[in-house]
């Protein structure tokens, strides 16, 4: 739980900063849209998504990656990944740009959103235990 | 080159804070969002402390540039919002990544990642498409999390002031 905390705390500090020095939310997903479309300033957003992968780097390289979960079958997981695009293209916002950025802001759309995505999420994970545990994350 | 560092740098703190918490590990999401099973509520602290953190910054400096959103911000509720949630916590209830711990897993180098990212890209020029088939009478939005279109150009340009002054 504390380091949930702590790097909840990293996570608050890095979209304080994209805010105030780029101008932009920290939501993941607008981003990668603003990169896929070369909206805005799009070297900004590039640097932004290279040091999430930097810092996955640095965690592999420090053994702090978490060892690679088994389960959802490939065709599962590529299923999952679309459904993660579109969900998120339509709501305009996923964890972080609903879920830190809105909620910080107390947008009523992003706890809608919250709302919605915890529920169907607590209910995929609910049905694919007991149905189809193959499926599932292990 | 203050700009450029800054969003280097705000992506490898967001990437870090995802990995010190563990959002990068499926198995945790999936414990999280597993509530009628074996719960595992670790993960609500990453909540708590992003947005104790970013609301509590953002309101320090709120004579600037305050990104008040009013009521609902942007187009207010609607169908797609509410659609596109459910849709994508499908999708996240099923791999257990959401777009940033995917992207970060791209440094861990797995294939599973990198498919994951793929298909995720994929998923959102087909959401974009329908986004955009439906909202040519709405006119474009582009922010995320609620903001305005417009209010968000504004408030982005407010940002930027505030670090000119």
């Amino acid at each position: 739980m504390l380091s949930a905390l702590f790097g909840g705390a990293l996570i608050g500090l890095a979209a304080t900063l994209f805010w105030f020095a780029n101008g932009r939310v920290a939501g993941i997903s607008g981003i990668l849209r603003g990169a896929l479309l070369a909206r805005g300033r799009r070297g900004e957003l590039l640097l932004f998504l290279a040091g999430l992968v930097t810092a996955g780097c640095l965690a592999a390289a420090v053994g702090a990656a978490p060892a690679a979960a088994s389960g959802p079958p490939v065709g599962v997981l590529v299923v999952a990944g679309g459904l993660v695009g579109v969900g998120t293209r339509l709501a305009r916002g996923c964890t972080s740009g609903h879920g830190v950025c809105g909620l910080s802001r107390f947008s009523v759309r992003s706890l809608v959103a919250v709302v919605a995505f915890m529920a169907t999420g607590a209910a995929t994970v609910f049905v694919v235990s007991r149905i189809l545990p193959g499926w599932g994350v292990r | 080159m203050k700009r450029a560092a800054a969003a280097f740098g705000a992506g490898l703190l967001f990437g870090l804070g995802l990995v010190v918490s563990g959002m990068v590990d499926p198995r945790r999401v999936v414990g999280f969002l597993d509530f009628a099973g074996r719960w595992d509520p670790r993960l609500a602290g990453v909540m708590i402390g992003a947005i104790g953190v970013h609301a509590a910054l953002l309101r320090a400096r709120r004579g600037a540039a305050l990104p008040s959103l009013g009521p609902t911000g942007g187009s207010g509720l609607d169908g797609r919002l509410v659609l596109g949630a459910a849709i994508f916590g499908v999708g996240w209830g099923l791999a257990g990544y959401c777009p940033g711990p995917a992207v970060v897993t791209l440094g861990f180098g797995a294939g599973r990642g990198a498919a994951f990212v793929a298909a995720m890209l994929a998923g959102a020029l087909l959401g974009e498409r329908l986004s955009a088939a439906r909202s040519e009478a709405e006119g474009p939005g582009r922010e995320d999390c609620g903001l305005e279109p417009e209010a968000g150009s504004q408030l982005a340009a407010g940002a930027a002031n505030v670090e000119a002054t």
